[in-house]
């Protein structure tokens, strides 16, 4: 069964009523518990669970502490087009913006990534449009090819691929996927999306057609502000743990990401406080203890601070949203604007200082290419 | 370990700590060079992933002192027994040491060795010269066909990688223990220095702790406990310890009948 179908499948109405009417001694029971069933999910991002905010934070501190380490990996975006046919009311990207577009050349691509790397990164994360006749597989194929065995792990965030594309992209070097789906609710997915992206259902098999090309990483997310959070949470944590039984080789990432100012001037409907965002970190923490958490630079520098020791466990540092960003800030259009805009050095000493290691590198391209048994 | 056994020796080579330390997961290069020193550790094991073994200032390398201790690199992160060996290559090309911990963990999350993918791996790995010290699940099976491959040591998981739970595979690990040719090195899981003092009172020749020293709250001390840990373990080894009894027994209760019968 697709994750697309499971999630037809469940009985909303109840889940939004436990969303809403459970108690705070029911919490209490839950955390009890040493295993989070799918079941509680709804109880662990309820109204109620806020007041038990602080036990389930040191929970989550302490999970991450034993799967993880007192460390922090470090990745930069790369956006290599700004390019896209889609139209989402949300996204600086949307074709109705008017804003200077390029594609970079893979010369300029490998410009950009030298600007990286003397940051000292070797994760780096390649971001496009949705534009096939401005940006190709192929093109973003050789882009890889390049960066191969230079960077210790190349993911992507691009457009949703067959089996086959993301084989050819897992075999040249790509270790790690990242699609969001944005909002997991049908019909709200329909309102904010237009253009190819408006199909929520390819936009799900995408991820698994990833699992199925053996992607060592799946990163999925919800973008918070678009729907109700705790709704969205329950959804991530089950298409997570759907994600890690299917596809049970590859490690399952969650992003949270909360929408930033972009042109267009997009209002989120459902606007997330930092509280919250914090209880849905920390109950994802608990609900999928060895998924890596993904906190990027759309939150706030204090944030991100705390958040090291209370579940992150990758942060991206001194990012640029537009192609050919970190060479020429200004020189084209931007996906959004950033809220921590410290550079990677700066956040480095913050993690330090937050009593964690900074990563830059925890991959090898040894791992890749080998031949599978 | 038998009671009388001289120091820990693995292929040939002597220790005089039977405790083992990782590198990973501590929250600075510095308090991990820190609590190597307090561990009285001579065998670290490092991560291949997380290493730059071609770059002389690496974070984890330039703080390991390697006039102290042998490095052992690992395979952590591999998927399977190509990774393995391939990893095992190149870090044998980089530093000249044959020394390998062999890991493959293709589930992420648990990080339970895969048995057929790491015996395939210590076969290919001992043909081509190295010393392997295989990270694997307590089987005892397993443990003698990785004997029989030529395996320097067995590293059989007292509970998964970072869970601190001990030594919850104590049975499976005295019979690997019972029937070793080769040093029993009792590695993951183990979450406190009580846990060390047992894997070594039940006979382990030596334990490899990381996580529990690295995400204390003070590693240093921790090191320490650990190190007093794995030698409470082995003195109460040395000692002959009594068995464990909670109530007093009669001389001969069941067979008593025999001398009556004969008086």
């Amino acid at each position: 069964m697709s994750f697309a179908e499971a999630l037809d499948r469940l009985d909303w109405p109840r889940i939004r009523e436990r969303l809403i009417h459970t108690t705070a001694s029911d919490v209490g029971m839950l955390l009890r518990r040493e295993q989070i069933a799918d079941h509680d999910l709804p109880a662990l991002f309820s109204a109620a669970a806020d007041s038990a905010l602080e036990e389930i934070a040191r929970r989550a501190a302490s999970i991450t502490a034993h799967r993880f380490g007192r460390v922090i990996n470090l990745y930069a975006p790369l956006y290599l087009s700004n390019v896209c046919v889609n139209d989402c009311d949300y996204c600086g990207f949307a074709r109705r913006n008017t804003l200077k577009r390029i594609s970079l050349t893979v010369e300029e691509a490998c410009r950009e990534a030298d600007v990286l790397y003397d940051e000292g990164f070797r994760h780096i994360l390649l971001v496009t449009g949705e534009a096939p006749r401005a940006y190709s597989v192929d093109d973003l194929l050789e882009v890889v090819q390049r960066f191969a065995g230079r960077f210790a792990s190349i993911a992507i965030e691009v457009f949703p691929m067959s089996v086959d594309d993301y084989r050819r992209l897992e075999q040249a070097g790509v270790d790690g996927l990242t699609l969001y789906q944005e909002t997991y609710d049908r019909g709200e997915y329909a309102k904010f999306h237009h253009g190819p992206k408006a199909d929520f259902d390819a936009r799900l098999r995408a991820i698994e057609a990833g699992g199925e090309a053996g992607f060592r990483s799946l990163g999925i997310g919800a973008l918070l502000g678009l729907k109700d959070w705790r709704e969205e949470a329950v959804a991530l944590a089950l298409h997570g743990r759907y994600l890690a039984k299917r596809f049970w080789r590859s490690r399952i990432a969650l992003s949270l990401p909360r929408l930033r100012p972009a042109k267009g001037g997009f209002a989120p409907p459902h606007p997330v406080a930092d509280r919250e965002l914090l209880q849905m970190i920390v109950g994802l923490r608990l609900a999928l203890p060895d998924a890596e958490i993904v906190v990027s630079t759309r939150e706030p520098a204090h944030l991100r601070d705390a958040l090291i020791s209370l579940g992150a466990t990758r942060l991206s540092a001194g990012s640029r949203t537009n192609p050919g960003g970190y060479r020429d800030p200004d020189g084209a259009g931007r996906q959004f604007d950033v809220h921590d805009a410290r550079g990677p050095r700066e956040v480095a000493q913050a993690i330090e200082r937050g009593g964690r290691e900074p990563v830059w590198k925890d991959f090898d391209p040894a791992f890749l290419n080998a031949p599978r048994a | 370990m038998p009671a009388e056994a001289g120091p820990l020796t693995i292929a040939g080579v002597v220790f005089h700590s039977r405790l083992l330390v990782g590198t990973g997961k501590f929250s600075s290069p510095a308090i991990m060079r820190d609590a190597l020193a307090a561990s009285g550790t001579e065998l670290v094991t490092a991560a291949l992933r997380r290493v730059d073994l071609n770059n002389p200032d690496d974070p984890t390398l330039s703080h390991l002192e390697l006039n102290k201790y042998r490095l052992l690199p690992n395979t952590s992160g591999a998927r399977d027994a190509a990774e393995a060996v391939r990893l095992a290559k190149l870090a044998r090309a980089a530093t000249g040491n044959n020394w390998i911990k062999l890991e493959v963990t293709p589930e992420p999350n648990y990080l339970l060795p895969d048995p057929v993918e790491t015996l395939k791996a210590a076969e290919l790995l001992v043909q081509a010269g190295f010393v392997v010290l295989p990270y694997m699940n307590a089987d005892p099976i397993l443990a003698r066909r990785l004997i029989d491959a030529g395996c320097a040591t067995v590293m059989p998981l007292a509970a998964p990688i970072g869970s601190a739970r001990g030594l919850r595979m104590r049975d499976q690990i005295q019979i690997i223990i019972e029937q070793a040719t080769v040093p029993v090195v009792v590695d993951a899981g183990l979450g406190l220095p009580s846990h060390a003092a047992e894997a070594i009172e039940i006979g382990a020749d030596a334990v490899l702790v990381n996580t529990a020293i690295a995400i204390a709250d003070d590693p240093v001390r921790m090191a320490q406990a650990f190190k007093l840990g794995v030698a409470a373990g082995e003195a109460a080894r040395l000692a002959g310890a009594a068995d464990a009894s909670f109530s007093a027994r009669a001389s001969s209760p069941l067979t008593g009948f025999l001398r009556e019968r004969s008086s």
